[in-house]
């Protein structure tokens, strides 16, 4: 089975942070922010270009850009 | 003044000597800025976006016959990476000797900010948590338990609402008393890794005491850094402190030793930073489940209805352009009236001028110069800059309250990032077209 990434989550829908690929200061800014494996993260808003989406993790509201959320792989 | 008189503090503008140095961490938009307004009763900008505070911002107050120095350094998330404000603020509290640091946190969103306040705890042992945005959180219906969150991390907690004065009170008794080292006898809290990591930790940590005179606490910190490998953390402590740690062949030994070790154990170098930062944000998740009680979830629902319509497709930017758009007429047409308020008395104080010179018989070149020259170009300047600066700035800080300016960014990062920028840019841009529009 094919890794999802977040990018593919639908809005609302839940996913398990199972590892953040990708360039190193990207990936400690993500890390930083709590996004370690295991965290629950969730797309609720879309901008009205469509990119950046507005994730829920931790407690916390983060606009995360399609690039970027490309590298965070869930379970 | 008489509200200043309460509280006991003054306003100090000159530079002089302080007795205590205070240190103000936190992470963004926490009120890390009003606080320190209030204390020094200086007008730093407060703004909300990331590293707004691009240097230490430095004020002085007096407390109870003590001045104090109060350091705002940039606010960040971390302070283990690389970025240009996590770099300063972690200078300044590893190296500016503070005698306490205070850690601002929000309590809306405590678990993030704990991975904050639980690096600094391994940094230094005089931290104060400064639990901000109590209201918000009760409008919020979440509840977060300041003693137990005191009894956790064994440092004093203080909740205050910096917005209002009064409540910084507190702060200050207890400020006064972890530099007065009447607390913080006791150990802190420490985060423990892994066991094999403590280990690699306790092995470096044991070859740099004996080479340094170093205290435990920092000789810990700095044995994880040597085991991190970041080579430009490593440089400035290197600086900082005068010691040698990359080519100090010992200290390369035992971390040699230490880093062999742990792979045998299947930890390896790049897997260990993501383990440091992993067991910090674990630690941060078990402190806020125990501390923070969340009641219903409508409020945030309600929000989130508000940010669905801002953010919408097919309102998010109409909704942004009539706000910005009805923020540059209140400017535009707002301005006129001090403009030409201000345009009538310097011209009334020129003419007054002009007869005073010729009344003194002033040599005509000289009087042109000054009056028509420098008198003239300067007041004109002021009359037409200074009435649409005093009318925009407030009327956007009303926006930043609100908190519309990230959702801004939110909307318009897509056509920004076109041009290979961020959307925060946006909010640069609309401080710059009040600029031109003026002229």
């Amino acid at each position: 089975m094919k890794e999802k990434t977040v990018n593919e989550l639908n809005l609302g829908e839940l996913g398990v942070v199972n590892k953040i690929i990708g360039e190193e200061t990207i990936k400690r800014r993500l890390l930083d922010l709590g996004l370690i494996e295991g965290t629950n993260i969730k797309p609720v808003l879309t901008s009205p270009s469509g990119d950046p989406r507005a994730f829920e993790f931790r407690g916390s509201l983060i606009a995360i850009r399609k690039e970027d959320a490309e590298n965070i792989k869930v379970k | 003044m008489s509200k200043k008189e309460k509280l006991s503090i003054e306003k100090k503008e000159t530079k002089r000597k302080s007795n205590y140095t205070i240190a103000l961490a936190g992470n963004p938009n926490v009120g890390k800025s009003t606080i320190f307004n209030n204390l020094t009763g200086m007008n730093q900008h407060t703004g909300n976006w990331t590293g707004k505070t691009v240097a230490n911002a430095t004020g002085y107050f007096e407390y109870r016959g003590e001045t104090y120095k109060l350091v705002d350094i940039p606010g960040t998330y971390s302070i283990m990476s690389h970025s240009e404000e996590e770099e300063i603020a972690r200078n300044y509290i590893c190296f500016g000797n503070p005698d306490a640091t205070i850690v601002v946190v929000d309590a809306t969103s405590l678990e993030r900010n704990l991975n904050l306040v639980l690096q600094i705890t391994e940094i230094t042992d005089n931290i104060i948590v400064c639990v901000n945005l109590l209201d918000e959180a009760k409008k919020k219906k979440i509840e977060v338990h300041l003693e137990e969150l005191s009894n956790i991390l064994k440092v004093p907690v203080v909740g205050v609402t910096a917005r209002k004065k009064k409540t910084l009170n507190n702060l200050l008794k207890v400020m006064r008393s972890v530099c007065e080292g009447k607390e913080g006898i006791n150990p802190i809290y420490q985060i423990h890794y892994d066991e094999k990591i403590e280990k690699a930790i306790e092995q470096i940590q044991e070859s740099i005491m004996e080479q340094y005179k170093i205290e435990e606490k920092l000789a810990r910190w700095i044995s994880i850094k040597v085991l991190d490998g970041e080579k430009r953390i490593l440089k400035e402590i290197e600086k900082q402190l005068n010691i040698q740690l990359i080519n100090h062949s010992k200290i390369d030994n035992a971390r040699r030793e230490a880093l062999e070790t742990l792979g045998e154990k299947g930890i390896y170098q790049e897997e260990f930073k993501e383990r440091i930062v992993s067991t910090i944000v674990k630690d941060a998740e078990k402190i806020g489940k125990k501390v923070c009680q969340f009641g219903n979830k409508d409020y945030a629902n309600r929000d989130r209805k508000i940010d669905k319509i801002l953010t919408s497709k097919k309102y998010g930017i109409p909704i942004m352009i009539v706000f910005l758009l009805l923020i540059f007429w209140i400017t535009i047409v707002g301005a006129n009236y001090p403009s030409q308020f201000l345009f009538s008395v310097f011209g009334n104080i020129q003419e007054k001028l002009i007869e005073f010179a010729t009344y003194i018989h002033c040599p005509e070149w000289l009087s042109n110069m000054l009056i028509l020259g420098v008198y003239q170009t300067l007041t004109w300047v002021i009359s037409v800059m200074l009435p649409p600066m005093a009318i925009f700035f407030p009327l956007f800080t009303i926006l930043e309250d609100l908190g519309y300016l990230p959702r801004i960014a939110f909307n318009m990062d897509g056509f920004f990032k076109k041009a290979c920028c961020s959307g925060k840019q946006m909010i640069t841009m609309c401080m710059g077209v009040t600029k031109w529009e003026i002229f």
